[in-house]
């Protein structure tokens, strides 16, 4: 019974480990849940990992690496697609040389997202193959198959996860994947590379043939399993919805759909025809179910109401009984909320006893809008609240435009506050404006991941630190305050009153090491140390 | 043939342990060449919320959440999510909570989940070396024998219900 290759992995593992086993040679990423486990684990497994300050970055690091003919991963949350869109467009057209796998990891339900995006439109839009696996053994196998797509259509690859993959834990089995065909080098192709009008025409020709013949291919053999039984009912589905809906219609048969993009559109139309009802059953938007009805093909679909959040076997069974009846509503538990010991309290019962109209940001201190503080009133997109706060400023009554407030996390700050600051500078709204940076010294939310303002890699190694307050001075700002939550609460208040009151820009920066993190960062400043004592006595001994 | 699944519902409050003693399980029924599917929501829960977590093993494991009303035994860690998370259980389902175990007798309270996992144990067919050995591939070993004492109580008190 013990057998040897058989693990017991996320699906976020699996990916990891397909891609170690695989040989990909860079991963990069920005932390999001539920996908940031996928790239701690690479580097656990002695895969080269780093942390970019965002996605769009980490899509860019990727594409070089893949230029270079290297197998590159890079991996994030569902909304930071929407950052690295932009690469995105663009390296549709380029292709690659090497291997680029996307991992986008979509959050039905929300569990910590602002909102339910369906990337599977991404692929469409861009004009990018997808794959969605529905389970660890799939992650991997995907994972692998993702690569050999793009190293064969030289195409980047996009891996669409979603929460209830990424985190279940399911048996996986490797094989022998073999890794990269060649030594990584360069050859110019300024025609393929330089999207320039002249290039980019033709080279959306290009894309366009060659997802003709990745969809050829997976009408024939790509990764989807059509599962005969009575043919009453025939269910198309993919991704996590096959795993509920293979449990709530044991005897129907199944279009397990593996490529949700180009679609296999050919082979579903013989399904359809094969059963009596054909219905399609899929999590979050009608993507599916549009696509194959716009082909001309009978489908039945779920009910609007099933479009939100996750489904499971429950909600399955209720589709298939067109049964439109109001759900049950589940018990509220307890909700979450900033540690008794946070250091962000401060600032939010400040916030909150000087009347300040908050616009907030993604992270923990998001938690700052609940009781008892009520201290936040805007939460966007990553670094929103720079941008948002200036339009305030500049629309609201004076009273109150001198009443608003930014306050953005060090993280976030990192990701996408840099250009909200320049803006801040460059249009600075006439009752000037105050950015408070809410620096604990980590990626608290996601689970204490290292960022550029931390001056640490991925895997806690020392490296280039950016320092905000050098920044934001050397952007012009004069009023730059640097104070301790913790160690001076009132100080922060009496900071934060005089920066309202003085029609100036001013940027405080409250810093103080989140509590869950201080002991690692103790550790992790140890050892750098006694690395730097080390290369001094090698480096005297020389 | 009726494919038989056994499913476990972990439930408490962030910080409590209840992704550690999920895992546990997991690995236990893994151990025994079980197919096995375990699921779980974190995020914000991490900062002290809500959490539950799902456990499914046996023959074939389809979705990696337990359908509502099948669970077959809840395994509670705070008194205040008992009544959250009843509703899972299937008629006959086996409720396992925080005072069956008297805390007390408990060589660290934060050993409580896998005391409470000492008492499901007594419930499942699963051999006490995985249970041990799971148990100690999840916990760094200076922990190892605080739980071993931990997951005997809990057994001792399942044994005898």
């Amino acid at each position: 019974m013990k057998e040897s290759n058989r693990y017991l992995l996320s699906g976020n593992e699996a990916v990891a480990q397909a891609a170690r086993d695989a040989g990909v040679g860079l991963g990069t990423g920005y932390p999001g849940t539920p996908s940031t486990e996928i790239l701690e684990h690479f580097a656990k497994l002695g895969g080269r990992a780093q942390w970019s300050p965002n996605e769009k970055v980490a899509l860019e690091v990727g594409l070089g690496a893949a230029f270079a003919r290297g197998r590159a991963l890079v991996t994030m949350k569902h909304v930071g697609l929407n950052v690295a869109a932009d690469p995105l467009f663009t390296a549709a057209y380029t292709g690659v040389s090497g291997a680029l796998v996307v991992v986008t990891a979509d959050d039905p339900g929300m569990a910590s997202s602002q909102n339910e995006q369906d990337n599977r439109r991404y692929a469409v839009a861009a004009g990018v193959p997808m794959l969605e696996p529905s389970d660890s053994q799939e992650c991997y196998d995907f994972t692998v198959a993702a690569i050999d797509i793009s190293e064969r259509w030289r195409i980047p690859v996009l891996l669409r996860m979603t929460t209830r993959v990424c985190h279940s834990l399911t048996v996986v089995r490797r094989r022998d994947v073999g890794g990269p065909p060649g030594a990584p080098g360069f050859e110019h192709d300024i025609k393929g590379r330089v999207m320039v009008p002249a290039n980019a025409r033709p080279a959306h020709h290009r894309l366009r043939e060659k997802l003709a013949d990745i969809l050829a291919w997976n009408e024939s053999s790509g990764p989807n399993r059509w599962i005969e039984r009575d043919n009453t009912l025939g269910i198309v589905t993919s991704g996590i919805a096959y795993m509920h809906a293979a449990e709530a219609a044991p005897r129907a048969s199944m279009l397990k759909l593996g490529m949700a993009y180009p679609l296999p559109v050919e082979t579903i139309r013989r399904f359809a025809g094969s059963v009596d009802r054909c219905i399609v059953i899929e999590e979050g938007d009608p993507y599916l179910v549009d696509a194959i009805r716009a082909a001309g093909i009978t489908a039945d679909g779920k009910a609007e109401m099933y479009r939100f959040s996750e489904l499971s076997v429950e909600r399955v069974r209720r589709i298939l009984a067109d049964d439109e009846s109001p759900e049950p509503v589940p018990p509220k538990g307890k909700p979450p909320a900033l540690c008794n010991t946070c250091p962000h309290r401060v600032a939010f019962t400040a916030l909150h006893d000087l009347d300040c109209i908050v616009a907030g940001d993604i992270g923990c201190y998001t938690l700052g809008a609940l009781p008892p503080f009520s201290a936040m009133d805007t939460c966007i997109c990553m670094g929103a609240s720079i941008g948002v706060g200036l339009g305030l400023r500049h629309t609201l009554p004076e009273d109150q435009a001198r009443r608003v407030v930014s306050v953005i996390g060090d993280s976030t700050f990192v990701h996408s506050g840099i250009t909200g600051l320049v803006e801040m500078v460059y249009n600075p709204p006439s009752t000037g404006h105050v950015v408070i940076i809410l620096d604990n010294g980590t990626t608290a939310m996601t689970g204490l991941q290292e960022h550029p303002g931390t001056g640490r890699t991925l895997d806690h190694q020392p490296t280039g630190k950016v320092c905000y307050e050098d920044l934001a001075r050397s952007l012009g700002i004069r009023n730059v305050h640097v104070t301790d939550p913790f160690a001076n609460p009132d100080e922060f208040g009496i900071l934060l009153k005089a920066a309202l009151g003085a029609s100036e820009l001013a940027v405080i920066i409250a810093r103080h090491p989140c509590l869950l993190a201080a002991s690692k960062i103790k550790q992790y400043e140890r050892a750098a140390k006694e690395q730097r004592l080390c290369s001094a006595v090698t480096n005297t001994g020389n | 043939m009726v494919k038989r699944i056994t499913n476990v519902v972990f439930a408490g409050l962030g910080g409590q342990g209840v992704l550690k003693a999920s895992d546990i399980l997991a690995q236990a029924a893994f151990r025994q060449g079980f197919d096995v599917k375990k699921s779980e929501i974190h995020g914000m829960s991490q900062r002290g919320g809500s959490v539950t977590s799902d456990v499914r093993f046996g023959d074939e494991v389809l979705s990696p959440m337990v359908p509502e009303g099948e669970t077959d035994y809840l395994v509670v860690l705070a008194p205040e999510e008992v009544d959250n998370n009843r509703g899972r259980l299937r008629d006959g389902g086996v409720l396992i909570k925080p005072d069956d175990i008297d805390a007390t007798a408990l060589p660290h309270a934060k050993s409580l989940n896998v005391a409470l996992l000492g008492v499901l144990s007594a419930h499942l067919d699963l051999p006490e070396s995985d249970w041990v050995e799971a148990i100690h591939a999840a916990l760094p070993e200076k922990l190892h024998k605080l739980n071993d004492r931990a997951f005997a109580i809990g057994r001792s008190v399942g044994n005898k219900r």
